[in-house]
């Protein structure tokens, strides 16, 4: 390391300049979803590691590191792999997404309907 | 599933010689968020519309007794929707995320990065820096793009990593739709003028924050023989801006430091064509009208002012559609994007001396290779600041 060199993982994550908003009345809840969000992230570079790693076997059998570094898809493998991306998106955010259709029409809670059922 | 409903993945950039070159996981990690950031404007980003119909407008009615009149009154009563809130934060995530991802990439091999940017640089005059411009207080209130550093920061002396920062994340932010070197904006000036012009000539262009060049050196390539110069204050994107044109041949591309409230050193009338590309939003109140009168100093009779940028906000435009405009004024450190967006063009251009009846306003869709990437997509699931449509705002400046 020479004098001038930058601690590139501390600087990485430097902060921005600019007071961040809040989004939840506790900050705990802002720092738990920046881990989770980041894990969900990094679960899904696993996946796509694993894809590679599996496409190269199939096509070689026998791979280096440096063959997984390199590999860059072709147009079906990238759709099918784009595919496979949008699917763990749309699973890890479900209840979001839930929320969302939640939004359409007010529902009775589920105690009130089972009382209904019980008298009629 | 269509073709067109997901990302080119991040291996279809194109890596020119001072390209940042990530690893497998690094462009997996852009992967991640190019297809995040799809699915929370396009799966889901309608359901701040719903809360918005469904509890927030019926809330402030029953408040108020009458609609919110501005986008502001929309703005206080969603941050206090839930499900707004929520959407909000993971899309402030994402911002975070990529900008960590981008400048992890860039730092780790600086050194490498360094030896090539300073191949292209050293002993050049089309580079020419001055350290004496000092930054705006625009650029200095807060990090634009929660980019820390913004594009003045240096990590050492000499520094370009905000540029190659910058270079790296736009290809994922934009989901691919600004084409393989983040060029598409470029590339549809380039197009835009061969149709409205043939045959016009420039002998000199003047392209103001200009950041990393990506939108002018498709038009220093069009036009070999027109003497092109690119401003900014800030320097580190200079450096990366210059490295990269040169890498890529525009060598009749000149980047200067200069502050665009002051191009003094340019005679009057000397370009043929003046122009920013989503830049005017990245300025002040009292700047912007300042650097429009300045451009028209520096441009030619019968010459063309360009201001590229997202639509601006009229009375036709829904106050609902303003406020989801607006979102990354307030969440993603553009503080003058709501402001800018207000303000009347036309009439601050007819104030510098370019009459109504020479101005025009276009629509410009970027120009990419539609093989590999996708169309811009349908407005209703915009990624409202990211979309590769925009609006230009011009002049032919009249003859004397």
């Amino acid at each position: 390391m020479t004098d001038d060199s930058v601690d590139w993982i501390a600087r990485a994550g430097a902060k921005a300049k600019g007071k961040r908003p809040a989004y939840f009345e506790d900050p705990a809840t802002e720092r738990t979803l920046s881990i989770l969000l980041a894990v969900a992230g990094e679960v899904s570079v696993l996946k796509e590691r694993l894809d590679t790693v599996e496409r190269l076997l199939d096509e070689k059998g026998t791979i280096s590191r440096s063959d997984i570094n390199s590999y860059a898809p072709n147009k079906d493998a990238a759709y099918e792999r784009a595919v496979m991306t949008k699917e763990y998106v749309a699973r890890i955010m479900r209840g979001v997404q839930q929320d969302m259709e939640a939004l359409q029409a007010i529902e009775r809670p589920v105690d009130e309907i089972s009382t209904d059922l019980k008298n009629s | 599933m269509k073709r067109e409903d997901v990302p080119p993945p991040y291996t279809a950039v194109t890596p020119h010689a001072v390209f940042p070159v990530p690893t497998h996981d690094e462009a997996a990690r852009y992967n991640f968020l190019t297809a995040f950031n799809k699915y929370m404007s396009g799966s889901i980003g309608s359901g701040n519309k719903q809360a918005y119909d469904k509890r927030v407008l019926p809330a402030f009615r029953a408040e108020h007794g009458r609609d919110p009149k501005d986008r502001f009154e929309i703005r206080h009563a969603m941050n206090r929707d839930p499900w707004h809130r929520f959407w909000s934060a993971c899309k402030r995530n994402a911002m975070e995320m990529r900008q960590q991802n981008g400048r992890s990439i860039v730092l780790r091999q600086l050194d490498e990065l360094a030896g090539k940017v300073r191949q292209y640089n050293e002993g050049r005059d089309t580079l020419q820096l001055d350290p004496s411009v000092a930054v705006p207080r625009y650029q200095d209130a807060v990090d634009i793009h929660c980019m820390p550093g913004s594009y003045h920061g240096e990590e050492r002396p000499g520094d370009f990593s905000a540029g190659a920062n910058y270079d790296s994340g736009l290809f994922a932010t934009t989901a691919g739709g600004l084409g393989a070197l983040s060029d598409g904006g470029g590339q549809a000036l380039v197009e835009w003028i061969k149709k409205e012009r043939p045959g016009w000539t420039p002998r000199r262009i003047l392209d103001l924050g200009c950041t990393v060049g990506h939108n002018i050196v498709p038009l220093a390539l069009a036009f070999p023989d027109a003497e092109v110069i690119a401003i900014d204050t800030a320097a580190p994107v200079l450096r990366y801006a210059h490295a990269r044109a040169q890498a890529l041949g525009a060598t009749n591309l000149r980047f200067v430091q200069m502050d665009a409230e002051n191009m003094a050193s340019f005679p009057d009338g000397h370009f043929d064509w003046v122009q920013t590309t989503m830049y005017l939003h990245e300025l002040s109140g009292k700047s912007l009208p300042r650097i429009v009168q300045e451009s028209e100093r520096v441009l030619a009779p019968g010459g063309l002012m360009f201001h590229l940028e997202q639509p601006q906000y009229t009375d036709d435009m829904p106050l609902y559609e303003q406020f989801i405009r607006d979102w990354d004024a307030f969440n993603n450190n553009e503080p003058f994007w709501s402001a800018m967006h207000a303000m009347d063009l036309k009439q601050i251009m007819a104030d510098v001396g370019l009459p109504r009846d020479c101005q025009f306003v276009t629509g410009v869709r970027a120009v990419v290779d539609r093989e590999i990437f996708p169309e811009a997509a349908a407005a209703e699931a915009e990624d409202h600041g990211r979309a590769a449509v925009w609006n230009a705002y011009g002049a032919w400046k009249p003859k004397a």
